[in-house]
């Protein structure tokens, strides 16, 4: 076991607070911004939670998830995708994929703190939900079941997390399974919270769920694309032929996932138009008040731009792609806004008939619920960079820091260690094996 | 395949005698549906409006009551004239905060009828007995209680995610800041039904008598006899999302319920009779 014993940072490919000292004073700067945003996201939210909600926030009773939740679901969406992505190399064995992982796992961990941050802004009693989650649990509420596989999901991808670290491939890649299967699971009851409303015509029936896993890989390989990309501007040393082969597949991946997501978006529209209840909404989208939201956003910057920019990269062109997946990232927020706030615009009397309610309703995101989004969203931005230069740009294959009794793995890129006695080839089949 | 021929001009009529009450009721809700369109001005979509809205069966919904007592309301919706008196006595007896409510009326208009011009709709929880909102919530901090029938909160369970809020297709419930949980119509019980009362805040002080409670197994009390009777049609709201509504709507004006509601009998025409 000489051989292992090993420094736990060097192992892991630590560089510690170090690394952030090290760092340039644009760097430093960026990260100040993003310390300061988050401080005062969760400053404004706290006052918000002192005051009373209904005093700061914009919901109301009729609209009554805004735009915590719909911040929430961009920031869970993009935890499952990454998951999604990832485990197409690491634990289906699609080896294109495998330089990814380490980046996206710890990103998928990160977007789904972020998505806590800014859920406990915004469910009114977040300290009772530890107790009566367990205590009192409703099997045939989505909302429980969302609540409970989120958890197990993060427990997962953290220990996964952990074992990429540590090497231990067979366990990785077991625990990336436990964590795929419970992530989709957690992630279509996502959906069917939304899609089980039965008094809610634009969001009812089996589409939410299927879109939502769907659209989660898309965000995936977006956020994946754009997190390499951009440490590749950190960090130059991350890019080399194995990576570069990563991005081409991810992208390729990418403008596939988002062709399915256009043609999802095109039948919503037209099975739309036909049905009395979605109508409404659906003209509100196409002529209405959220026609910027979904022309310029959500298909134009979110979808259209994204998919030939993309196709125009080549998955070569880096700068291209970082740009395509940057302005992607914002389009896809205003598409999870523009699933959870139009579903409520039209008042359940509406159909009835009468006068109160003859006007679709309308919203505007108040000053502390902007904030308290930032909160999470700042979040994962600190914690992303701080990342890459602790984590040492989750490089896998650097021959600098490959450790003493270590090397690269010819099959995965990452570093691993051989037991006394034993040769390259033996080791790699013992980091390999599935059971 | 062949179809068997059968030969309609030689079949026996088989007389009105052998119709069901159940049937005739349906026959009448399918014509009383047709001008309730007219009235709504939207002759021209019958389908659609048959779909969404208003007609849908009582006594389908009824046949079997789960609950003893069965706590219902029957709104004879043209007898409402909007005092609001209902709402302010809600809102005292159960300490409704100024930003919420439990109940309203809501205010329809119409143009081109010749009898009236609007009508006012009370609407309030339905106390469903297939309740959306109970499915919904994640910590059963709602629930119907398995006596009455009545869809309660208790408040302590309640983290506050209001997805029971999205949920119910009656706009019923909103966040009570003052209980730290999601507050609704409980039909009174915590403040008035369960120290022995027999009405709701909001029945009681109703007086043109558009709001009726009572128990539904009752076959003397006043909401039996005003969903057991066939001359009126009787209809839920949005009946689409198969919630299986508590709270009943009707005009409630026509003379028919007044015979019932003073135990008179019917005179019906006779036409054998010369």
């Amino acid at each position: 076991m000489t051989g292992r014993m090993v420094n736990i940072s060097k192992k892991w490919g630590f560089h510690g607070i170090e690394a952030l000292k090290n760092a340039s004073p644009l760097y430093k700067i960026t990260m100040g911004f993003f310390a300061l945003l988050a401080l005062a996201g969760a400053a404004v939210g706290v006052h918000g939670m002192i005051v009373g909600y209904h005093h700061v926030y914009g919901v109301s009773r009729q609209i009554s998830w805004g735009l915590l939740i719909s911040t929430y679901i961009f920031c869970v969406v993009t935890s499952t995708g990454l998951c999604i992505i990832s485990s197409i190399g690491h634990v289906f064995g699609g080896e294109a994929f495998m330089p990814i992982a380490k980046r996206a796992v710890f990103m998928s961990i990160v977007f789904m703190f972020g998505g806590f941050c800014i859920i406990f802004f915004d469910i009114e009693n977040p300290f009772r939900m530890a107790i009566w989650n367990v205590f009192s649990p409703n099997f045939v509420s989505n909302m429980w079941w969302m609540g409970t596989l989120y958890g197990m999901y993060l427990v997962f991808m953290m220990i996964e997390y952990y074992f990429l670290l540590e090497q231990n491939h067979t366990l990785s890649r077991l625990m990336g399974f436990f964590g795929l299967v419970v992530g989709i699971a957690a992630h279509s009851n996502l959906g069917a919270v939304f899609g089980m409303l039965h008094g809610r015509p634009f969001w009812y029936g089996p589409y939410l769920p299927i879109y939502f896993i769907f659209s989660a890989a898309m965000s995936g390989g977006c956020a994946i694309l754009f997190f390499t990309t951009l440490g590749w501007k950190i960090n130059p040393d991350i890019m080399n032929q194995r990576m570069e082969r990563a991005i081409k597949a991810v992208t390729q991946v990418t403008i596939f996932l988002i062709s399915v997501i256009i043609f999802f978006t095109i039948w919503k529209i037209i099975t739309g138009m036909v049905s009395e209840g979605k109508h409404l909404v659906i003209m509100s989208f196409l002529t209405g008040e959220y026609a910027t939201n979904f022309w310029l956003f959500e298909i134009f910057l979110g979808m259209v731009l994204p998919l030939l920019l993309l196709i125009r990269s080549r998955g070569n062109n880096f700068n291209l792609i970082m740009f395509a997946t940057g302005l992607m990232m914002v389009g896809i927020f205003f598409m999870r806004y523009d699933i959870v706030i139009p579903g409520q615009i039209e008042s359940v009397y509406h159909s009835l008939g009468v006068v109160e309610e003859a006007e679709l309703l309308t919203y505007t995101p108040s000053f502390h619920e902007i904030m308290a989004s930032l909160f999470g969203i700042a979040f994962v931005c600190l914690a992303y960079f701080s990342g890459e230069k602790i984590l040492n740009g989750h490089q896998l294959e650097k021959h600098e820091i490959v450790p003493e009794g270590g090397y690269i793995c010819l099959g995965c890129g990452g570093i691993h260690f051989m037991e006394e006695g034993e040769t390259e080839e033996d080791a790699m089949k013992r980091h390999h094996k599935i059971w | 395949m062949k179809f068997p021929k059968i030969h309609f001009d030689d079949m026996k009529n088989e007389g009105t005698g052998s119709v069901t009450a159940h049937e005739r009721r349906k026959f009448l809700k399918l014509g009383l549906a047709v001008a309730g369109v007219y009235a709504g001005g939207k002759i021209l979509s019958l389908t659609s409006i048959v779909g969404t809205a208003h007609a849908s069966s009582g006594i389908s919904i009824v046949k079997k009551y789960p609950y003893n007592p069965h706590y219902s309301m029957v709104i004879r919706q043209s007898l409402c004239i909007d005092c609001e008196k209902c709402v302010d006595a809600c809102n005292e007896i159960n300490n409704v905060p100024e930003y919420g409510y439990r109940t309203r009326i809501l205010t329809k208009k119409y143009t081109g009828s010749l009898d009236k011009q609007v009508e006012f709709i009370p609407v309030l929880c339905n106390h469903c007995n297939n309740a959306p909102c109970v499915r919904a919530c994640p910590t059963k901090a709602t629930y119907k209680d398995p006596v009455t029938g009545i869809v309660r909160m208790e408040s302590k369970k309640c983290i506050g995610c209001k997805t029971c809020m999205l949920a119910c297709p009656y706009d019923a419930r909103y966040f009570s800041a003052e209980r730290r949980a999601i507050d609704k119509c409980d039909f009174c019980w915590d403040e008035r039904l369960s120290k022995g009362d027999t009405q709701t805040g909001c029945s009681a002080a109703c007086p043109t008598g558009a709001r009726t409670f009572g128990n539904l197994t009752d076959p003397d009390n006043i909401v039996y006899k005003l969903i057991h009777q066939l001359e009126e049609q009787i209809w839920v709201i949005r009946p689409a999302d198969d919630t299986k509504p508590n709270v009943f709507y009707m005009k409630g004006n026509m003379r028919s319920v007044d015979n019932i509601l003073n135990e008179q009998k019917f005179k019906y025409f006779d036409p054998n009779k010369s």
